[in-house]
């Protein structure tokens, strides 16, 4: 059996199992057992494939392997990766497995919980394994909808009109797309031959340009939703201050990324012709994000809306990095997707985490925790340095690099965007040191906060999981680095063949 | 060529015990001062080798100091040609830097065995300061202006982290958060510039870039913007980041509130080293200012002979003694940006430059000094305030002797080490601004007559009620002060000429009395007018401040740029632009959504009633349908 099944035949195995359990403390304990050994496999996914490249396999994608699914729609399960893909499952992997421990502690219906939570993340391991558009969507589907009843049942606050809000959106991005993805299956056969959802496929093909013109926009505004883009962001703050923990931190951390990577590997990469000629438009709406998200979030008052806003910042700059169409820029756009995916886990990790003690995400209400919970202090500290682009951290590399390659566009449209996308490192500041100087520091304004318990082991976990990764890409990004710029080298061809 | 490995240990050691502090340092409890001292006098002792062999012996080939890299890896490649590396970098300034810093540092850590002994988060402060020392240690062996810009964000938190170090206080709170927004704000400006500078030239790397013959200094005549080369602009972005660690005016507004740190963090960070990050900066991109953009340097000229006028009057009416000192230091920075501002490239052309670095040196050790006399002043009387203080010559010896000392120095006073630093750079600028040269000798009197209001208020005058008796400090705070006396005696005693040069050939500085003397009778005015004034408890000072009310008013209020900037931000960008946009995304972005649905749920619930189960109603439709459809069929076939 393929290797790359086998990220979904785990979750799908530790769910079976899940059902079995009885009480919450099975259950969390099958979870993280289901999801350890996932993380290891990612891990050791990660040097198989290094390993291939080593000895020599320049194939586009490896382990590859297709098989028949649906046959008189051609659809296939075809499952293959590339060092981008390979970094994704990865990142997917420590923030689920972070999740796990960050949701130690649920009790009212733990067994559903965390089934839905692990079917959640076998829909985004799928994504990133398939190469066929169909079961694409169909796992981005799988990784959608859970969502709805995990913040339906086990969200806080206005949970139902949320979960109602981010579901609806996301499908509507979702109708675009299966439009997208149908318009580009039917426009797969230029000499007559059988239609294929096959991305390797169609990318040898040129899709008409009249098609183009249609399924490029209606793809990456489908795609987009996901990636948080402006103006169609607003299900990210309502649904993040609804959702549980985990599920914030999965949906930040890695489904939002399904957005980044859908555009890069169907909407940009099957479509190079139209992503010159209409990227100016989003590239537009990006930096808009960017700087927009930013400034967003310095007004908030909620510890949740202030990252959700972050996020759409960040995740703004994911797609303004695609879109500046270099080698560079992409580079840094895969990074600062698992940079973000990391440290938005961490943030929403964290807050869920004070939360549970304060009972409170408003940070007008707390003040001076650094005193009684300097464990969560200091990481949250870390969190928001990464979060700020400090060196050593991962979100420095991303940034720079972004910045460094659309820095080489030279005309005046682009060198806007790059400096006003720049400016976003002093925005980004100011909000985090706000929240940081009020939440952590001064004297403790509130006399129930005086003897909240810091950290227990499995927050620990959770947080310091994820703290090492981040440092470990801030610290060494350079074979991150060339791993996904080695990868980088189809869409690029794809690109500067579309001049 | 040598070996010099070794100097990654002055690197890595600081970080060593950062980690071992930050992560462990809870277990060490007392034992962490100790730690982190025995590490940076290790660094130390490196520094001083690697100075020792790169002067001395391996350093000067054929009449010039080469730059060797003891160490190059890269860490990100970018694009094709750039490309981040970390590595070490030696050359004239880097290693004079090294002996600074590790000298300072170890300073101010043995002192603070002693100043934070009772502080909680003892081993915290220990770790912090290593990690500053790192970050400061490695912006300085940048071998690149990418791995510079890393370190300098670095040494920026270290900053915030220290300034906050005390951060139940809501004022140091503030403070630190200022410090690294402006900051931040500025290193947008340094970020922009690298982007600029590397797009034209293609390299990030010091060495490529500050060849004389290289394609980047050429590249400076390219295409213009608003009359200026590409390259000007490029390198006047990149001092705005330098102006900003430096606290150039007008980015210099959170200099005096990071005094709201422990006074050892004043000494080293605010006073010593990371301040003058801005000076080495722009020297370390010297000949591509001097040949390529002399309008570039011209802006740091003027810029820094601003700014040093512009705090010497603003500390001339402050109160507290740690911001007169940090006023003191900004007026300070600014000698040394005039002196890089006047300089040329080259030979004795290149004396503004030598001055420059010299100034930096003798300034590093001076001002510790004060510093740590500062805090150990403060220490004894439990205030910042002059105004509570007096007499405390009887009481503090070591402290008031050392602090003489400085105070000369700084007013120039012959034979102590500012004169030399000082009077070259007037030199310099007598001979090429003379502008710059009369402002600059008139700061000389002020500075003067500012640290010695200082001086007489505080160990003479009238001695105020004391709660408790003041008493001198321990050992471990008198020996850094005695240490850095003795430096600040003898610092000027190097012939500084002969090793750090704008070109790096060493040549012969000869002072010329014209300047040296009115310099040195102007600084002796200025303390004769504070003598007069301060000595004793009089009422001249009062008459002379309500005589100049209006302008005193506005120099004490610092010309009330915190209100300005203050204004900007809570004003403008919170109530203007951020409240705004986090209203039109709740209202009109959000709302729009909303409405949608609205108007879909709207639309159903109108609708619902086509199904609503009656029978009478569907053959009521279906019968006028089906009238209607015939009517339609009739009208149009049946003419």
């Amino acid at each position: 059996m393929n290797i790359l099944s086998l990220f979904v035949i785990i979750p799908l195995i530790t769910m079976f199992s899940l059902m079995l359990t009885k009480g919450f403390k099975q259950a969390r304990l099958v979870a993280a057992i289901g999801m350890g050994i996932q993380l290891i496999m990612a891990v050791v996914l990660v040097f198989m494939y290094l390993h291939e490249r080593n000895t020599g396999n320049t194939q586009e994608m490896v382990f590859y392997d297709s098989s028949m699914w649906f046959p008189s729609l051609n659809i296939t399960y075809t499952v293959g990766v590339d060092g981008i893909a390979v970094a994704m499952i990865m990142l997917t992997a420590i923030v689920v497995f972070a999740g796990i421990f960050a949701s130690w502690d649920v009790q009212f219906l733990t067994k559903e919980f965390f089934i839905s939570l692990i079917l959640l993340a076998s829909g985004v391991f799928g994504f990133f394994i398939c190469l066929d558009l169909f079961t694409m969507f169909l796992f981005y589907e799988v990784a959608v909808i859970p969502m709805y009843l995990l913040i339906g049942l086990w969200g806080s606050g206005p949970k139902e009109y949320s979960a109602m809000k981010l579901t609806l959106m996301l499908m509507g991005g979702s109708a675009l797309l299966l439009v997208g993805l149908l318009g580009i299956y039917f426009n797969s056969n230029p000499g007559g031959t059988q239609l294929t959802f096959n991305i390797l496929s169609i990318s040898k093909i040129v899709i008409p340009m009249s098609a183009q013109h249609l399924f490029f926009p209606l793809t990456f505004v489908g795609f987009g939703v996901l990636g948080a883009m402006f103006p169609l962001h607003t299900w990210s703050p309502d649904g993040h201050a609804s959702a549980p923990t985990a599920v914030s931190m999965l949906h930040a951390g890695v489904l939002m990324k399904l957005g980044g990577y859908g555009c890069f590997r169907v909407a940009m990469f099957l479509m190079p012709q139209a992503a010159h000629e209409m990227g100016w438009i989003f590239l537009i709406l990006t930096t808009i994000s960017v700087v927009y998200g930013a400034f967003g979030a310095i007004a908030q008052k909620d510890l949740k809306y202030i990252n959700a806003y972050s996020s759409v910042s960040h995740c703004g700059l994911v797609l303004f990095a695609l879109l500046m169409m270099n080698k560079t820029t992409m580079d840094g756009a895969i990074i600062q997707m698992i940079s973000h995916g990391l440290m938005t886990a961490l943030f929403f990790a964290l807050i869920g985490m004070i939360y549970g003690r304060t009972h409170t995400r408003l940070i007008n209400e707390m003040g001076g925790l650094m005193k009684v919970i300097p464990f969560l202090a200091v990481v949250y500290v870390i969190a928001g340095l990464a979060s700020l682009g400090l060196p050593g951290l991962s979100g420095f590399v991303a940034e720079m690099t972004i910045f460094v390659g659309s820095f080489q566009h030279p005309d005046i449209f682009h060198r806007i965007c790059t400096i006003t996308a720049c400016a976003s490192i002093v925005i980004t500041a100011v909000y985090i040191l706000r929240v940081v100087g009020i939440l952590l520091f001064g004297p403790i304004n509130n006399e129930h906060h005086l003897h909240l318990t810091d950290a227990k082991w499995y927050e620990k976990t959770s947080t310091v999981t994820l703290v090492l990764a981040i440092a470990g890409i801030g610290l060494a990004p350079l074979w991150l680095s060339n791993m996904i710029g080695d990868s980088l080298g189809p869409i690029m061809t794809q690109l500067s063949n579309a001049f | 060529m040598s070996n010099f490995n070794y100097t990654l240990f002055i690197v890595l050691i600081p970080l060593a015990m950062f980690l071992l502090l930050g992560l462990q340092g809870h277990k060490f409890k007392k034992l962490s001062g100790i730690l982190g001292t025995t590490g940076l006098g290790i660094a130390w002792i490196l520094s001083l080798i690697t100075a020792y062999q790169y002067f001395f012996v391996y350093g000067n080939v054929g009449g010039v100091f080469k730059p060797m890299l003891a160490y190059n890896s890269v860490w990100l490649q970018m694009t094709e040609t750039l490309h981040i590396d970390m590595g070490i970098l030696l050359d004239p300034i880097s290693v004079m830097m090294l002996v600074v810093i590790t000298t300072v540092s170890f300073m101010v850590h043995i002192y603070s065995n002693g100043y934070m002994k009772d502080e909680q988060g003892f081993a915290r402060f220990f770790a912090f300061l290593s990690l500053f020392t790192f970050s400061m240690l490695g912006l300085v062996i940048a071998t690149n202006i990418f791995q510079m810009y890393i370190f300098w964000e670095l040494v920026g938190v270290s900053s915030y982290l220290l300034i906050g170090y005390y951060y139940q206080k809501p004022s140091a709170v503030s403070a630190s958060k200022k410090a690294f927004i402006v900051t931040r704000f500025a290193d947008l400006g340094f970020l922009i510039g690298i982007l600029l500078l590397s797009f034209n030239t293609k390299t990030f790397d010091f060495i490529s870039l500050t060849d004389i013959h290289g394609p980047a200094i050429a590249c400076g005549a390219g295409a213009s913007f608003l009359g200026l080369s590409v390259m000007t602009w490029s390198l006047i972005f990149v001092f705005m980041g330098g102006a900003g660690k430096s606290a150039m005016f007008p980015l210099h507004i959170w200099l005096p509130d990071a005094m709201e740190g422990p006074t050892p963090v004043s000494a080293l960070i605010h006073a010593a080293t990371m301040v003058v990050a801005g000076v080495y900066l722009v020297a370390r991109l010297f000949p591509v200012y001097a040949i390529s953009a002399p309008q570039g340097l011209e802006v740091v000229g003027y810029v820094g002979c601003f700014s040093s006028l512009f705090a010497a009057v603003i500390a001339c009416t402050q109160y507290d003694i740690k911001r007169v000192l940090a006023y003191s230091t900004m007026s300070q920075i600014g000698y040394m940006m005039v002196g890089l501002g006047v300089s040329h490239y080259g030979g004795e052309e290149g004396l503004g430059f030598m001055a420059s670095m010299f100034h930096l040196f003798t300034h590093a050790m001076f001002k510790a000094l004060l510093f740590l006399g500062a805090g150990a002043i403060i220490h004894a009387v439990h205030t910042n305030e002059m105004t509570e203080m007096g007499g405390l010559r009887k009481y503090l010896p070591i402290t008031h002797i050392t602090f003489l000392i400085a105070c000369l120095t700084i007013a120039g006073i012959p034979l102590l080490s500012a004169f030399f630093s000082k009077d070259e750079i007037l030199t310099a600028a007598f001979h090429n601004n003379k502008l710059i040269f009369f402002v600059q000798l008139f700061v000389a009197g002020l500075t003067a007559f500012y640290m010695f209001r200082l001086y007489f208020r505080v160990f003479w005058n009238k001695e105020p009620h004391y709660h408790h008796t003041p008493h001198e400090s321990p050992l471990t705070m008198t020996i850094p002060l005695m240490f850095l006396a003795v430096c600040s005696i003898f610092a000027g005693y190097i012939p500084f000429s002969q090793f750090v040069t704008s070109d790096s050939k060493p040549f012969e500085s000869v002072m010329e009395m014209g300047i040296a003397i009115p310099s040195v009778v102007v600084g002796l005015f200025g303390i004769l007018i504070a003598f007069v004034m301060y000595k004793k408890e009089t009422t001249l000072p009062d008459r002379i401040s309500t005589g100049f009310s209006f302008f005193y008013k506005w120099a004490f209020h610092k010309f009330y740029f915190d209100e300005l900037y203050l204004f900007v931000t809570k004003k403008i960008i919170f109530r203007f632009i951020s409240r705004p946009v986090a209203w039109f995304d709740r209202h009109i972005v959000d709302g729009t959504m909303n409405g949608i649905s609205a108007v879909t749920n709207y639309v159903s619930f109108q609708i619902r009633g086509f199904q609503s189960g009656q029978l009478q109603q569907y053959a009521y439709v279906f019968v006028s349908g089906l009238v209607g459809l015939a009517l339609v069929i009739l009208y149009a076939f049946v003419k």
